[in-house]
């Protein structure tokens, strides 16, 4: 069988969300890490990535590639000590600021480096939201986009997958190379074992700028951003609900409640 | 005037609600013209006119259809190659975000996504950080490209009779790369769409398997609602993946949103915090859904659901 170059894309993103949303991994070797974690599904992403490397028969590689400042080191770390063989990091001052085009840009960039077959991405990052980036990947590689994949099958060179669609799902195929994102119903990612953790230290780990791979930084960074951000406020706190105990009538006055509203 | 192009949201020619409210947006800020894609133009031509597009570029090839988003971008560069909209508006769904990034990459502009509020000089409102920070930003290169909740200002109807344009697919070989084989519809029926809809009613592992999902779609129907669910319900197979709400479902943001058994984990809530009012129905006080809700009821759902039922059938007579 031909060998197989997987590339996947990760962020790290700030804990506060993933905190109180998962209540899985003790995995914290640095109290640096604690405000900072691989985007949730990332985990799926990097997940998927070992799956299919683990059910072929020929030679795969699986690369983590995270574009952010010095500190994502550790969530590309996190990435290798599940089981990812290399890393790479791009990092460059001039990538401070740049918004969702310039990241596709970036990422484009760095990808042109790197021999790949399979990209694949989480369907969304927790602190952006905007599920973008691997449709304009797919869009700067010129790849088939395979993405909101539930399910991913590899069989040769042809990939078909799940994509979800607002009334069920849509099974998309392409030949390599494509790019993926998938959604968490894919799988359940692992956790990194001790031995895992050990390895990751071992593991080839670049780092790159935006010179070594060719990136104009004029699109970069808040100056090449598309858009501007004019004004943020926090918004006025809600007003606190009412909630009361289910006395035997919560429902006639919940039915009142729509009803006040002009819902009923 | 300058046109305003809308990519139409519809599914085989029955057009989205938000779409119409980018129809409506779109005539105070120039000229509507809306971009169809895809078979179906003789259902969605009364909802069009009725909105007031004054042009419908219609493009029924059946490659739209053959290949998810790459296409539908095509047609969309092509259009504001040759008539230099002043913006281009899509309706927020996952695909309509997926245009709208890829368009922007292909006419080298600036996308904003998820916009709640939209003003004539094109400035975008959206809500971030879960909704605790209002954020006014706008597109600073090339032709603006807006992706807009659905829900976020009403529709206007303003009858007319559009003219209608036939448009070439000339999808590039890199749009027709990934390709459809199959559908699979595992929800819908004649409930409204969830990212449509006014009222959301949502079940969750509370219900304690699929028949509790009865309790939620005899509510929804009550109240014409759609019905969502959380993750828990859908991982275990109670209703269709395809109606979870969240952060790796459907977003929402409907004038009401009934939680029935649902916790609130902030995965949940990030498909529907902007949501203009809330209701929890949830034994445990504790439950963080109750953290977001105008109106909470701590108690069981098989108690307190069925109440409200019959008092709402007992209100409407
Ligand atoms: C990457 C990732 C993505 C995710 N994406 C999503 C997503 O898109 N959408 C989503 O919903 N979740 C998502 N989740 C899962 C999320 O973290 C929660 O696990 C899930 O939302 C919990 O569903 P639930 O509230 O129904 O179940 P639970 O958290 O188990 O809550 C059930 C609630 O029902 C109440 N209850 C039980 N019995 C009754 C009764 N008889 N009467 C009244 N109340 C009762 C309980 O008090 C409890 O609060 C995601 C998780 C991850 C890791
Ligand atoms: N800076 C980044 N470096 C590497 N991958 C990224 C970066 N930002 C986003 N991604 C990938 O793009 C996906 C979607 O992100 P987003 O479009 O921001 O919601 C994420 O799940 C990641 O896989």
């Amino acid at each position: 069988m031909d060998p197989l170059s997987i590339v996947v894309c990760v962020k790290q993103v700030p804990d506060s969300w993933a905190e109180k949303s998962l209540r899985k991994d003790d995995y914290r070797l640095d109290r640096d890490a604690a405000d900072a974690v691989l985007n949730e599904l990332d985990e799926y992403a990097v997940e998927e990535a070992l799956r299919i490397k683990e059910s072929r028969a020929g030679e795969t590689t699986v690369t983590v590639l995270s574009m952010g400042p010095e500190r994502t080191a550790e969530t590309l770390r996190k990435a290798l000590s599940m089981g990812a063989d290399a890393a790479v990091h791009l990092v460059d001052p001039a990538l401070e600021g740049t918004d969702a085009v310039g990241t596709s840009y970036a990422l484009s960039q760095a990808l042109g480096t790197l021999p790949y077959d399979l990209v694949i991405l989480g369907s969304e990052s927790t602190d952006a939201r905007m599920s973008v980036l691997p449709a304009m990947l797919a869009e700067r590689l010129g790849n088939a986009q395979l993405t909101f994949a539930r399910k991913v099958t590899l069989d040769g060179t042809t990939v078909t997958t799940e994509r979800l669609t607002p009334d069920g799902y849509a099974t998309v195929r392409a030949e390599l190379p494509a790019v993926i994102s998938v959604v968490e119903k894919i799988n359940e990612p692992r956790y990194p074992s001790f031995k895992g953790i050990m390895a990751a230290k071992k593991k080839p780990f670049t780092t790159l700028t935006l010179a070594d791979v060719g990136a104009d930084p004029a699109q970069l960074g808040l100056s090449g951003a598309g858009t501007q951000v004019l004004e943020a406020q926090p918004r006025a706190a809600k007003a606190a609900g009412e909630i009361t105990a289910d006395d035997g009538t919560g429902g006639t006055r919940l039915a009142a409640f729509l009803a006040a509203h002009s819902f009923a | 005037m300058s046109h305003v192009l809308v990519l139409v949201d519809h599914r085989d020619g029955v057009v989205s609600k938000g779409t119409l409210e980018l129809l409506t947006k779109a005539r105070e800020l120039g000229e509507a013209a809306a971009v169809f894609c895809g078979p179906g133009i003789d259902t969605a031509r009364e909802a069009l006119s009725e909105y007031g597009a004054a042009t419908v570029y219609v493009a029924s090839d059946p490659v739209v259809e053959a290949h998810p988003v790459g296409p539908t971008v095509a047609v969309l560069a092509d259009l504001v190659a040759q008539h230099g909209p002043v913006a281009v508006l899509v309706v927020a769904t996952a695909e309509g975000r997926e245009v709208a990034g890829r368009l922007a990459v292909r006419l080298g502009s600036g996308v904003i996504t998820d916009a709640v509020g939209l003003a004539a000089d094109l400035v975008c409102d959206q809500q971030v950080f879960g909704g605790s920070t209002l954020v006014r930003s706008k597109v600073s290169r090339g032709t603006p490209v807006i992706a807009v909740r659905p829900n976020s200002w009403p529709a206007e109807p303003s009858p007319g009779t559009p003219t209608e344009v036939a448009v070439d697919v000339v999808p590039g070989a890199a749009d027709m790369l990934a390709t459809v084989v199959d559908r699979v519809r595992e929800s819908g029926g004649d409930r409204p769409d969830l990212a449509d809809a006014t009222i959301v009613v949502s079940g969750g592992r509370g219900l304690g398997g699929p028949d509790g999902f009865t309790l939620i779609e005899g509510l929804a129907d009550r109240l014409g609602a759609a019905v969502g669910a959380s993750r828990a319900a859908t991982d275990a197979g109670w209703y269709p993946h395809a109606n979870q709400v969240g952060q790796t479902g459907r977003t929402v943001s409907p004038q009401l949103y009934l939680a029935i058994g649902i916790s609130g984990a902030i995965q949940h809530r990030a498909g529907m915090q902007t949501s203009k009012l809330v209701v929890a129905v949830n034994k445990d006080r504790e439950a963080p859904i109750f953290e977001l809700a105008d109106f909470g009821v701590v108690g069981d759902l098989f108690d307190v659901v069925p109440q409200l039922v019959a008092e709402l059938d007992k209100r409407s007579g």
